[in-house]
């Protein structure tokens, strides 16, 4: 399954479509993220951004183009490559009627080698509002569980869609601070963002996407050459909107 | 923000899914302790048919026909037992599972979608096997003397009620909405219950019997006081319970949607 040879991209969307009804969410998406990087994709409300996440993952079938995730498309891959896909969804989907740590706990045996449980707890800070019904966890608190239920599989590759939204700037700096050490040990990351400063503090690869497109892709170097990247975003996807 | 990525050979063997067995067991236990937690499913599954067995040994109206009437009752209450927690806790549970997001989350780690539908088949058999202790044994205090000799019939009919009635559930929950699911799942309870689960449908009026003759609660009723009371085998119940397990089988895996 794993070979010793890492390739250069760990996702791959090429020349994606998604309709919905009579929508297109996405008209021909193409963007690698390179292997071992954090890849932040970036782009206005209505863009596709959690369409393209929910292609990567598995969850909407393309209505055409591919995808391809660690080399194996995500719709038809197995239980392992799974596995080997850490994902935070921005609809949460955790139970409701359970407590934090029973809820990790009982994720973490759906692997065959999990994270620690406890360390990938405190590291979020799941362990203050451990004794609280997942139902009843204000937001912020509800995207740190999810967090850290995405880390428990010690994934390859790791979706996180918007994963800072509505934290204090405390559980933003411990989120953004995850995201390094996870790429650090290797990991691939894709985080979608509506944060300028997120993607400039994170970001070794950046997509912009508007309509449906991508826009704009390469590094940050690459994308800011010609202004910063406030600037280039709205440069690019005011047009989008119009 | 240009460090060398690390090979991460140590890291990735790590990273693979649970033999598939234990994934379906530890959702299964997952579910079942997420149930006996909760009050109102703990009350619907176990203490409400525990109350109804214990209501019908100390009064003697309605009639459940002929024979000793903790002998027909304890069958009939194992069947509203089935109904309750395979039908309508399963409906209810997995339809708001949906409407929050929870099917699809689960969907994306290595439990994957049909791992979480054997789970929760596993899970309902798990909490019946409660049921039956809890029933059986409060039966056997009550003086309930079943027939051996049906017991094994009686076992099939329980496997292919849950079978039916988790079938339901998964159909019903994976096309309405929550709230329309709450609704039905609880008007279904109460219908089967006057429909032939307690009283014999043979002791309802003409109408309402052959209504009920075609129902999988009647049916799996039927079929259990037959085994549990004549040690017999009741084929035509059998049949109907097994038709409504295929045809409900067929269209949950045709219509249900684990988006809401």
């Amino acid at each position: 399954m794993t070979t010793g040879v890492t390739a250069p991209t760990a996702v791959t969307l090429t020349d994606l479509s998604r309709r919905f009804g009579a929508v297109m969410a996405l008209d021909g998406l193409s963007w690698q993220a390179p292997t071992g990087r954090v890849t932040a994709v970036l782009g206005p409300n209505g863009a596709g951004k959690t369409t393209a996440i929910e292609c990567a993952v598995g969850l909407t079938r393309p209505t055409s183009g591919s995808v391809r995730v660690l080399g194996l498309d995500p719709l038809t891959s197995g239980a392992d490559h799974r596995a080997r896909v850490g994902v935070m969804l921005q609809t949460g989907g955790l139970p409701g009627g359970t407590k934090p740590m029973r809820l990790l706990e009982h994720l973490s045996r759906l692997y065959a080698e999990p994270a620690d449980v406890g360390q990938t707890a405190r590291r979020l800070g799941v362990d203050q509002f451990a004794g609280t019904t997942v139902r009843r966890l204000s937001g912020g608190q509800k995207q740190r569980l999810a967090f850290a239920a995405a880390l428990l599989g010690r994934p390859e590759v790791l979706f996180l869609d918007e994963p800072a939204a509505g934290l204090d700037p405390h559980g933003r700096l411990d989120v953004w601070d995850l995201i390094e050490e996870q790429r650090d040990d290797g990991t691939t990351v894709v985080v979608t963002t509506h944060s300028f400063e997120e993607a400039e503090r994170l970001a070794d690869h950046l997509v912009i996407m508007s309509a449906g497109r991508a826009v704009v892709t390469g590094s940050l170097a690459d994308v800011t050459r010609e202004g910063s990247l406030e600037d280039v975003y709205f440069g690019l996807t005011r047009k989008g909107r119009a | 923000m240009t460090t060398t990525p690390r090979p991460r050979s140590a890291v990735a063997a790590g990273a693979a899914a649970a033999a598939p067995s234990r994934r379906v067991r530890a959702q299964a236990r997952f579910e079942v302790g997420t149930l006996l937690r909760n009050g109102e499913q703990l009350l619907v599954s176990i203490v409400l048919p525990a109350l109804a067995l214990v209501g019908l040994a100390a009064t003697s109206s309605p009639s459940l026909g002929e024979g000793r009437r903790i002998d027909l009752a304890v069958p009939s209450v194992l069947a509203l037992a089935v109904i309750s927690v395979a039908f309508t806790s399963q409906a209810i549970a997995t339809a708001f599972d949906r409407r929050y997001g929870v099917l699809r989350y689960l969907g994306v780690t290595p439990l994957g979608r049909s791992g979480l539908l054997a789970a929760k088949v596993l899970a309902t058999l798990a909490v019946e096997l409660v049921q039956l202790v809890v029933i059986g044994g409060l039966g056997l205090a009550l003086g309930w003397q079943p027939n051996i000799g049906g017991v094994g019939w009686a076992l099939v009919f329980l496997l292919v009620g849950t079978w039916s009635f988790v079938a339901l559930a998964l159909l019903l929950a994976g096309t309405l909405r929550a709230e329309a699911v709450l609704a039905v799942a609880n008007l279904l309870w109460v219908a089967f219950l006057v429909l032939g689960v307690i009283v014999p449908r043979t002791l309802l009026p003409g109408a309402a019997s052959s209504v009920a003759a075609g129902l999988p609660s009647a049916s799996l009723a039927d079929g259990l006081r037959t085994a549990l009371v004549d040690g017999r085998l009741n084929l035509p119940a059998l049949l109907v319970v097994l038709g409504w397990a295929i045809v409900a089988s067929a269209l949950a895996a045709r219509f249900f949607r684990f988006d809401d």
